[in-house]
């Protein structure tokens, strides 16, 4: 897949109009692909009907998506626990999906944010395991920057292969995230095992000196912040800096970027550094703020499901944070459904569909209803 | 993971035994891969009308599941066929809409239909994971060959479905390069303006690949669980179909060179479980890491081989056809 | 009773969202007769020849061919009509030879023998030998030339038996002799009964073939006429819809210093092909350099690398003194030399970003765009303001993604921002391309207005009347190199066609 068809992927037009024959007589369909503004409603309208269609599969095994759906939203969102466990879920969501819009910025397919936040993770048990008794001033900032460098490495080994070998992304990124899970499975199984474990299988607890602060003694974990600043970054990159004005031009148009003496290589990889380093940064929050060890499934696919939160925001960072936050909720709500006899894999389901359903919203959106005659 | 069961009896000298070994791999390859190849076959199809393939991952799990479901069910291999068939249909639907009549970002709606297609699949396998499938997959026997040396061990008695996909490649070579609709379909591929001119209709024919193509690429999600592995696990494939994608682009959207990429992927998925088997010290995760690794590495090889050259794309992959478009 | 009009169109409309490309036309064509369509960029020829064949479909009126109303759904239903058109960017697939490309869409036979190939290829070579077209049938169309894919295309709309054949712009990718020969099949063509309509904007062309001409302007069909009731200063009063204003001329100047001198260049184009032949050339203070050749000569590429964008295999360039040592767009923007691509909107603007965007292209970096790491963005709009002022850039504001310009507009942003930059150095590549005659004018004073401030300016066109009237000095390039130059006044169209054909003739000696 080339460069070429990867630009001309993304919904802008170039064209002046198109028609095509209205199925109703007296009506016609018109695409107005000039219009890159997705409007408002699509989101909100793809969740409902992606919602509607998993109502389907639910009442089909037995269970009243009414029940399922209600009892979601009160374990989301109902109590302050589900309330703080979805702000917590929504951390990671946040940073992964902030590290992937800047991704999609340029047309670069980063679907490996999964593998970069357990490489980010792993590095900074890393730090837990072969520097055990630093103090917490040194312990945690080392441990940060362990989780961004990794995260960072593993996005540049997604780069380098399509910057210089024309290798798709997309297959890259995927398969080192199947290269990263071994690796977790290795590490949490072997050396890095815990002799004296627990049910789950994974690496020693992490004493206080390793652990985020958390807020109020909710699980609510200082890698807020980091996701905040994240967005208000993101925010601001592209907004006003040269830097961001430089991607900007690459996603609207690689080849002019080029006449403008911006070496596209050199932009891919910085990107991937960043874009990668964000999701190693959410692997770190995650193991040591919330799991303070690291263990087998730490992650329930945020890299996945961030790919669906940047895509559902149109990357825009206000969308970005509320998309996350929804999706947070939704996990859980996941969770809180397991006790009913549903899978986690309900969520995923859901996900999907409102993916769907936001790609479909986003064309439907640029059809413009004429009535002839 | 099911083991071949070779009927010859133990060799004694050194000679035999490595002819033997190698028989093992070639067949393990082919039951390994064969999943690959009805997936590659259908990407193939799909990408030659100029539409990007990127959910084959959740097509393979949801025609896994589906055949498990109605295997379980039914008891009938051939319902569970057919019923694999038609949800691979129901998805090349949604996604020939989407992409051909929508014109909505062909890779977005490749991730789409991956993540709804694991989702959905683990959904509805739940009830059935781990359980055996009753009856397996007719093994077609050819009794006069099994006197032959080395073909007569690997396809005297190899099942129907590998059987499918020797005639899916040789069909779609013949289709492609001997017919007339095969010209149209790679004139389309790489330029469906002229083909519309010519009179082509490109919209039905990247309606009718994508259908065809998904229906077998569900069909090697079928395979995968009916042949090779004996029952649903949630996210079976395990990187397979995204692996496909990328055998597509090593056969050059050609067919028989996709027989050949996905038996070599085969021999990997099989020959890191023959080195466990060995009794090697190398931990198995390693080991499994190796068809992903390949991968890239194979990739970055032809990267670097064809740079400058033709990649063999259809020049239309990804484009979105417009007749109205004001060149 | 015989209708006298084989193809009549009323009343048609065609409208793109809120663009109307065709008014209320009306358009008739006799048969076996050679009718012109004439009008400038953006008249709205192409646009009325597209729905005669198909690939659009008009928003209102009626077409009939031969006295019938027909409705021409798509590209299918005029070839069953026997209407076949020749585009003016081939339909071609290039990995496909000249035969299968011919037979595309053949419904006969499923199932494609040697036999059968063999009976096919002499049908077409019948065809083709019918009416003087010479093609190689079982090449590959990526490796014919740029004549010989059109008679592939010709044959191609022959073969499906056609015998009302539309031609879109057709000589503007031929050299003088290769559009010579392809009047003279016209002229077979039409003694065998085919009707032939052809658009173009080349009023020279039009005198020489046509029996009627309808000339067009911004989508309205103005007058029909016999070609031996007018001359060409009438039909190019109709065409722009005044007296033709007079054309800018540049005024005597002496050169001054060289700015850039290129020795030797050779760049090799991948896949073997060498695009540029040792070429040398300077170009001066306060003098245009023209280079005239068809394209597809490696003009492209010797633009590409004089603006820093790909590098060359031998030879140096040096601006303003200083050599440069590899290709690199920076010390291109460094060294003030400004470059306006020849696809504005694939390679000089990016669609989606607004005005300011877009102006900011080149000029981003330097401190009164940026300081650390930040863009200025209440000074960059400032001075946004006063360029889109300057250079009369109409747009709906600043922020307006500016593929919804027009491209005279588009034009301009490009220009603005090339011009602003003060360059030393301007190559501009095909400026003029697809502007009507109003925004034309414009680049050409524009041009001519950094010539007069002592700039070099390097400019690459196909439009040789462009070449020749704004430039200093003349080269012209085939297959790579520069197979003649000239000044302005030993310039002469049939000299440069003859270079440009690739044959050399010393002034005063009979070509080779």
């Amino acid at each position: 897949m080339n460069g070429k068809a990867a630009a001309a992927g993304m919904e802008t037009g170039g064209t002046e109009g198109a028609r095509r024959r209205g199925l109703v007589s007296g009506f016609r369909f018109e695409f107005d692909p000039v219009s890159d503004r997705v409007p408002w409603w699509v989101p909100i309208a793809a969740v409902l009907a992606a919602l509607a269609v998993c109502a389907v599969f639910i009442a089909a095994n037995g269970m009243s998506p009414l029940a399922v759906y209600g009892k979601m939203l009160t374990g989301a969102f109902g109590t302050r626990f589900g309330l703080t466990e979805t702000l917590v879920k929504t951390i990671p969501l946040l940073l992964c999906g902030v590290g992937v819009s800047i991704a999609y910025r340029i047309s670069f397919w980063n679907i490996g944010a999964e593998g970069q936040f357990l490489a980010g993770a792993m590095a900074a048990t890393a730090v837990t395991i072969y520097l055990p008794d630093l103090p917490a001033a040194a312990s945690l900032p080392l441990m940060t920057l362990a989780g961004i460098a990794a995260g960072g490495v593993w996005g540049l080994m997604t780069a380098v292969p399509r910057a210089y070998f024309q290798v798709n992304e997309l297959i890259t990124s995927l398969m080192l995230n199947y290269v990263a899970l071994l690796l977790l499975d290795y590490v949490v199984f072997g050396p890095w095992r815990d002799p004296g474990g627990l049910n789950f299988p994974g690496s020693p607890m992490f004493t206080a000196a390793q652990s985020l602060p958390a807020f109020g003694g909710t699980r609510l974990h200082f890698g807020l912040v980091f996701a905040l600043a994240a967005v208000l970054l993101y925010a601001f990159l592209f907004r006003r800096t040269r830097w961001g004005y430089e991607l900007r031009l690459i996603g609207s148009n690689p080849e002019a970027a080029r006449n403008a003496g911006i070496s596209l290589n050199r932009q891919m990889l910085l990107v991937m550094l960043a874009s990668g380093g964000l999701a190693g940064l959410a692997g770190m929050a995650e193991v040591s703020g919330v799991a303070h060890r690291l263990m087998y499934g730490i992650s329930p696919g945020y890299g996945y499901t961030a790919i669906i939160v940047a895509w559902i925001a149109r990357l825009h960072p206000l969308g970005l944070v509320l998309s996350a936050f929804l999706f947070g909720g939704l996990i859980v709500g996941g969770y809180s459904v397991q006790t009913i006899g549903l899978p986690s894999a309900t969520s995923e389901m859901l996900q999907g569909a409102v993916l769907f359903f936001v790609i479909a919203g986003a064309a439907l959106g640029r059809v413009r209803i004429r009535r002839i005659g | 993971m099911r083991e071949r069961v070779c009927e010859v009896s133990f060799p004694t000298d050194k000679g035999a035994a490595a002819m033997d070994l190698i028989i093992q791999i070639v067949a393990a390859a082919m039951s390994a891969g064969t999943p690959l190849l009805f997936a590659v076959l259908g990407g193939i199809l799909i990408e030659r009308s100029g539409i990007i393939q990127l959910g084959a991952e959740g097509v393979m799990l949801m025609g896994a599941v589906t055949a498990a479901l109605f295997c379980i069910r039914t008891g009938s291999l051939a319902a569970a066929l057919a019923a694999a068939l038609a949800v691979g249909a129901a998805l090349g639907l949604l996604h020939a809409f989407l992409t051909v009549s929508m014109r909505v970002n062909q890779i977005v709606c490749g991730l789409a239909l991956t993540l709804f297609g694991s989702g959905l699949s683990a959904f509805l396998g739940r009830a059935i994971a781990g359980q055996p499938m009753p009856g397996a997959v007719p093994k077609i026997d050819l009794p006069f060959l099994e006197p032959a040396p080395v073909i007569g061990d690997l396809f005297a008695h190899l099942d129907a479905l590998t059987w499918l996909s020797f005639a899916l490649v040789i069909g779609m070579h013949l289709y492609l390069y001997r017919t007339s609709w095969g010209l149209h379909l790679r004139a389309l591929g790489d330029s469906p303006q002229t083909a519309d001119v010519m009179g082509i209709p490109v919209t039905a024919f990247r309606y009718g690949c994508v259908i065809a193509g998904t229906m077998m690429i569900a069909l090697g999600g079928a395979d995968l669980l009916l042949v090779f592995s004996p029952a649903w696990i949630e996210g079976m494939t395990a990187g397979r179909g995204w692996i496909a994608v990328a055998l597509i682009i090593f056969a050059r959207w050609n067919p028989l060179r996709a027989l050949l990429a996905a038996y070599f992927f085969g021999a990997l998925d099989a020959l890191g479980f023959r080195i466990q088997l060995i009794g090697s010290n190398i931990p198995s995760y390693f080991l499994k890491m190796i068809p992903y690794v390949v991968t890239i590495l194979v990739l970055m090889y032809l990267g670097f081989r064809n740079r400058g050259k033709p990649s063999g794309s259809p020049e239309s992959l990804g484009v979105p056809y417009i007749r109205e478009q004001r060149l | 009773m015989t209708e006298p009009y084989v193809v009549e169109m009323r009343g048609i409309r065609k409208q793109f969202g809120s663009l109307v490309a065709n008014d209320n036309v009306d358009f008739a064509v006799k048969a076996g007769e050679v009718h012109a369509l004439l009008g400038e960029n953006g008249a709205g020829k192409s646009t009325l020849m597209s729905m005669l064949s198909g690939v659009y479909r008009p928003t209102a009126g009626e077409i009939l061919i031969r006295g019938r109303k027909v409705n021409i759904r798509s590209p299918r239903d005029a070839l069953a009509l026997g209407v076949g058109m020749v585009f003016q960017q081939f339909r071609l697939v290039q990995t496909l030879t000249a035969a299968e490309n011919i037979l595309l869409g053949e419904k006969t036979s499923v199932w494609r023998g040697a036999s059968w190939m063999r009976r096919k290829m002499d049908e077409i070579s019948a065809v083709a030998g019918r009416f003087g077209l010479g093609i190689t049938a079982d090449r590959p169309v990526w490796q014919m030339s740029v004549g010989e894919q059109q008679r592939v295309e010709i044959v191609k709309v022959l073969y499906r038996g056609a015998d009302i054949i539309l031609l879109d712009e057709p000589t503007s990718v031929l050299t003088p002799g290769e559009t010579d020969q392809l009047f003279e099949t016209l002229l077979k063509l039409r003694a065998a009964g085919k009707t032939i309509i052809l658009t173009t904007h080349k009023l020279r062309e039009v005198m020489a073939i046509a029996d009627r001409i309808s000339v067009m302007r911004k989508g309205r069909m103005l007058k029909t006429l016999n070609r031996l009731e007018t001359n060409e200063r009438e039909l190019a009063q109709l065409m722009v819809g005044r007296a033709a204003s007079g054309i800018v001329k540049p005024e005597a100047r002496a050169p001054g210093k060289p700015l850039l001198e290129v020795e030797g260049l050779t760049v090799e184009a991948g896949k073997g092909r060498t695009a540029v032949r040792g070429v040398s050339f300077t170009v001066r203070e306060g003098e245009i350099v023209g280079i005239a050749g068809v394209a597809g000569n490696g003009q492209s590429e010797l633009a590409e690398a004089l603006a820093g964008l790909r590098e060359w295999n031998a030879g140096t360039i040096r601006v303003c003194g200083r050599e440069w040592k590899r290709a690199s767009v920076r010390t291109a923007i460094e060294s003030g030399v400004s470059h306006v691509p020849e696809n504005r909107m694939r390679s000089g603007l990016a669609g989606s970003l607004g005005i300011v965007d877009n102006l900011l292209l080149k000029s981003y970096r330097e401190p009164e765009r940026s300081r650390f790491g930040l863009l200025r963005g209440r000074r960059n709009r400032e001075w946004a303001r006063s360029l889109v002022e300057r250079f009369d850039i109409r747009a709906a504001g600043l922020d307006t993604p500016v593929r919804q310009l027009s491209g005279g507009n588009q034009q301009k942003l490009l220009l603005a921002r090339e011009v602003d930059r003060d360059p030393m150095l301007m190559i501009a590549v095909h400026p003029t391309q697809g502007l009507d005659i109003g925004a034309t004018e414009s680049v050409h004073r524009l041009l001519l207005g950094l010539r007069a401030s002592g700039r070099g300016v390097l400019l690459i066109s196909e439009d040789l009347d462009e070449v020749m009237q704004l430039s200093d000095r003349i080269l012209v390039m085939s297959g790579g190199a520069i197979v003649g130059e000239m000044s302005r006044e030993d310039a002469d169209r049939e000299r440069i066609g003859l270079y440009m054909a690739g044959l050399r003739a010393a002034p005063g000696e009979a070509a080779s």
